[in-house]
């Protein structure tokens, strides 16, 4: 079979690798050289690693040659530039941090280090991970490979379009209220949030902390799989990382979903703004389970309708906190002025983009004096119910399935003046955040070209029940070979 | 009009533990600024809490030590505001779910055993330092983040104290219990506790007719009660003067003994606490509440009154030796080898020892081990030596460490209660001081003590005061 190494999953690179008929070199080179002809179209790295990759990759090689080699070792990971590394500046895409060096390593990047990946890039990203396209990037905004003219969601919009569009086999992005599933869903690929606590947070740069959470990208369920097996675990330096035993990943992966009782939630099934195609493409994935054994279930999440709202008071009152620490006086960005306080505004008038603004006085409001228990407090009870609908739910079914996004990749510029309309791009990934739930995307259809994807959420720390599912639709269905018209076209080497 | 006070006192004592409140530096003070600093304690992005387990137990046993309830759930908060000595722009506190709540200490007014209640414990970490200085382009500020996150302890006392006295024997007994279990070194001149009062004026039947005002900038105890002293009598001029008193925030200048107002709260502080995100909620189970209870220090008053029960000491030197638990533990050392000798133990503690302690700058600077008290002590009571020889034992085993049995010994200063030879030396000093002996005939007794002095000093302190003494007086009746 003739196989460019672009395109490459990780088990084939990996047999590859270890047979040495491919040496991690070349892997990086193939990635590295595809970046310099692509990113100009695709724009999904701010930062690109090439030395720091080139050394890596002969550390990776080494390790090969010494049989020392795991899972990981010689693969071209993308990181989404929200998680510190010491080698490559940590920007969150803002000004604010612009050229920021970490002292650290997240324990992610750790992690991955540790086994010898090797990472390509720094990827683009919504500012601080507020937004749902990348365009609140305060550098640029990431174009999404199957059309140039728009998004590749957000706010880890970088990291799946780089495996989109080949230039990384997998990479890492951070989801708060869907961002990672709802860019994966625009680009066509595979994207999964763990369980909150799942993966260590240490190194991540927060947004929200009590929805926060890391997780893979990549070409196909089995590559989700190993990459999460590489990143999960429990971590002291995180208190709110989970101290559960990581099972194997792959062990039931190809259990089939037979027998396997899937929910299908009346809520998830239309909203206001919800495109034809995006419903069409998932009820047929539906009905896909359904044929491949598995029993349909409906469920009930009453209270799942008021996650949005109840997210935008959550997560941007965490935020309001989290994001005090950028005052121009330690690092980053600094106005200096007459007087401290005018230091602190200018630095910050001028270090954060609109939508970051909006979201610290948005929280910070809901913060308030008089106003604490009108908003925060009751959305926190909002969100008791919340997880109570799904943990009533599973305790009925194994997996419950719903779109990914209403909609398809829109237009670059087409939301930026309705925040609204923004938000609700995320209307269906937000519950599995405010439960604290793991959920998948993968790609179920298309929709006047563009990729439509299914997402499928399972319980507490049931991440191999979701792979299980996610593997069995992908295996029975040919959605995720399909590539972007971009990559037709390319040459590199082949194998 | 009369007045009655009302003063609450917030004292924040730093909480000893080896490192910081979350994270692993080091939380001992250094004189090199920013040395004991890491991603952590400097706020970096994407850094994360963790919380010291020593600093809880410390808290939840300081709960204990105060009889205050132990809530099953606690939980932190943060703190919202930016300032530079803040590392993340908020602080981690705990607002709503204290680790301990509703407890009390009793503190002795002239002999009066008066109840303070506490509201709450609570654990916090401590904010950078900040070093305003001045140079040619203008004022200018330093920020040493040494002290960012070291552990620091909240405990709220109920507004139950209704003078400055009291108010200074409450911070007494707090700290003299914190000192006990080992949860803060108390020194208030070094910052590691500090205390801001808040103080209001009622009528004689309770009824607010003054504002709070909080009073902060005291550095010492005494300092807290000439504040609270000054501050009333301001409040209570004002009042009759019919003068409008606000609710505001005043600092104590100690130099000129006066309160000065810092800022006036006519907005509110708006914190905007929300549960810290990034620490899931404490649970405690009994068991474990249990066990810090049990590895609990015996507290003060407990032991004072053992000391009386136990050992036959006065109130007063029970009270003179528990003061300090350093001294309370030397004691019960050096009479576990004393044979019995409780009182004179005591009373060679809070004499000789003290005495020493003055000297060298504090009771943990003196060197004589409790085990050499003892010896001198037992050889004193025995005769074996005089007690004016211990004590030169004691200045000498202070100086050398050598043992006071050894000193006697190498010295030959046992003591000589011989009557023949006690009886020479007193001939000897009779006959040759004929004016004295002259004066006691006629009878002035106090030429005895003279005398005396010139045949101890003739047998180089050595002699038996009570045989030299019985000796003299025979020679001068008989001759």
């Amino acid at each position: 079979m003739i196989k460019v190494l672009t395109a490459l999953g990780l088990v084939d690179a990996r047999r590859l690798l270890d047979n040495r008929e491919i040496s991690a070199a070349e892997l990086t080179d193939a990635h590295l050289n595809w970046i310099d002809e692509i990113d100009e179209q695709v724009k999904a790295f701010i930062t690109p690693m090439h030395e720091q990759a080139r050394g890596m990759a002969a550390d990776a090689d080494r390790a090969i040659a010494a049989g020392e080699a795991s899972p990981m070792t010689g693969i071209p990971v993308a990181l989404k530039d929200i998680f510190c590394t010491v080698d490559a500046p940590t920007s969150a895409a803002s000004e604010i941090l612009k050229g920021y060096r970490s002292p650290m390593d997240a324990t992610v990047v750790e992690r991955l280090r540790a086994a010898r990946a090797v990472f390509v890039g720094k990827t683009n990203t919504d500012e601080f991970a507020m937004g749902s396209s990348t365009e609140n990037s305060a550098f640029f905004t990431t174009h999404n490979p199957w059309d140039l003219e728009r998004v590749p969601g957000g706010s880890s919009g970088g990291s799946s379009a780089a495996v989109a569009a080949n230039e990384a086999m997998v990479s890492l992005g951070s989801d708060t209220g869907g961002s990672i599933r709802q860019p994966a869903g625009f680009c066509g690929v595979v994207g999964m949030k763990p369980t909150y606590g799942r993966v260590s947070r240490f190194g991540l740069i927060a947004f929200a902390s009590s929805l926060d959470q890391i997780g893979p990208f990549s070409r196909c369920v089995e590559d989700s799989a190993m990459t999460l097996q590489a990143i999960a675990g429990h971590d002291r330096r995180d208190a709110t990382s989970a101290p559960v035993e990581v099972p194997d990943y792959l062990e039931e992966l190809r259990a089939g979903v037979k027998g396997l009782r899937v929910g299908i939630a009346e809520e998830f099934s239309s909203v206001e703004g919800m495109e034809p195609g995006v419903k069409e493409a998932c009820e047929a994935a539906y009905a896909m389970f359904s044929e491949l054994g598995a029993e349909l279930v409906p469920v009930q999440l009453p209270n799942a309708k008021y996650a949005l709202p109840t997210y935008y008071i959550t997560a941007p009152a965490e935020a309001s906190a989290n994001l005090a620490r950028f005052d121009g006086v330690k690092y980053g960005l600094n106005i200096e002025s007459d007087t401290l306080l005018d230091t602190y505004l200018r630095t910050r008038g001028e270090g954060f983009g609109p939508e970051v603004k909006r979201r610290i006085m948005l929280g910070t409001y809901a913060l308030a004096s008089g106003y604490y228990d009108a908003y925060y407090v009751k959305a926190q009870k909002v969100r008791t119910l919340i997880k109570r609908d799904f943990d009533r739910a599973f305790e009925g079914v194994d997996v419950i399935l719903a779109p990914t996004s209403p909609t398809v990749a829109f237009k670059i510029g087409a939301r930026v003046d309705d925040p609204l309309q923004m938000y609700l791009s995320d209307i269906f990934t937000i519950p599995a955040n405010m439960a604290g739930l793991p959920g998948i995307s993968i790609p179920c259809g298309f929709s006047e070209g563009l990729p439509v994807s299914l997402q499928i959420m399972g319980p507490a720390f049931g991440e191999s029940v979701i792979f299980r599912a996610a593997h069995a639709y992908e295996q029975a269905t040919t959605w995720h070979k399909e590539r972007p018209a971009l990559l037709r076209e390319r040459a590199d080497t082949t194998v | 009009m009369e007045f009655r006070t009302v003063i609450g006192l917030e004292v924040h004592t730093q909480v000893l533990t080896e490192t910081k409140m979350f994270c692993g530096c080091s939380a001992a003070a250094s004189d090199v600024p920013n040395t004991h600093v890491c991603a952590v304690c400097l706020g970096m992005p994407g850094v994360l809490p963790t919380v010291n387990r020593a600093a809880v137990e410390k808290t939840v046993m300081t709960g204990l030590a105060l009889d205050c309830t132990i809530p099953r759930f606690n939980r932190f908060d943060r703190k919202n505001y930016m300032y530079p000595d803040q590392m993340k722009g908020y602080q981690i506190s705990q607002y709503e779910l204290p680790m301990a709540v509703s407890g009390f200490l009793d503190v002795e007014v002239e002999g009066e055993t008066t109840r303070v209640g506490i509201t709450r414990v609570h654990l916090e970490e401590d904010t950078a330092r900040l070093v305003h200085r001045s140079g040619p382009d203008g004022d200018y500020s330093l920020v040493d983040v040494n002290r960012s996150g070291v552990p620091l302890m909240e405990i709220v006392s109920d507004p139950d104290i209704t003078s400055p006295q009291q108010a200074r024997l409450y911070l007494v007994a707090l700290r003299r219990i914190l000192r006990y279990i080992g949860a803060s070194s108390g020194n208030m001149e070094e910052g590691a506790l500090r205390c801001d009062a808040n103080i209001s004026q009622r009528s004689e039947d309770g009824l607010i007719v003054g504002p709070k005002v909080e009073i902060k900038n005291m550095n010492s105890f005494r300092s807290v009660e000439r504040a609270l002293d000054y501050e009333i009598e301001r409040q209570r001029a004002a009042l009759r003067n019919g003068e409008t008193l606000v609710q505001e925030t005043r600092g104590w200048v100690e130099t000129q003994g006066i309160t000065v107002s810092q800022r006036t709260k006519e907005f509110a502080d708006d914190y905007r606490y929300l549960p810290e995100p990034d620490l899931p909620p404490v649970e405690f189970d009994e068991a474990w509440i249990g066990m810090i209870s049990t590895s609990m220090a015996e507290l003060p008053v407990a032991r004072r009154d053992r000391f009386v029960a136990d050992f036959g000491l006065s109130f007063h030197d029970a009270d003179v030796l528990t003061d300090d638990v350093i001294v309370a533990d030397y004691y019960e050392q050096a009479i576990a080898s004393s044979g019995g000798h409780y009182r004179e133990v005591a009373t060679w503690v809070s004499g000789e020892l003290f005495a020493l302690a003055r000297n060298r700058g504090g009771f943990e600077y003196v060197t004589v081990t409790p085990e050499h008290l003892s010896e001198i002590v037992t050889m004193v009571a025995s005769g074996e030596i005089n007690a004016l020889t211990g004590k030169s034992v004691l200045l000498d085993t202070a100086e050398s460490g050598t043992a006071p049995r050894q000193i006697v010994m190498d010295q030959g200063l046992t003591q000589v209660s011989d009557a023949s030879i006690v009886d020479d030396v007193v001939r000897e000093i009779v006959a040759a001081n004929p004016k004295a002996v002259e004066d006691y005939r006629s009878g002035k007794q106090a030429v005895v003590g003279f005398l005396i002095g010139q045949a101890m000093k003739q047998m180089r302190g050595r002699g038996n005061p009570d045989v030299v003494r019985q000796a003299l007086l025979r020679t001068l009746d008989n001759t």
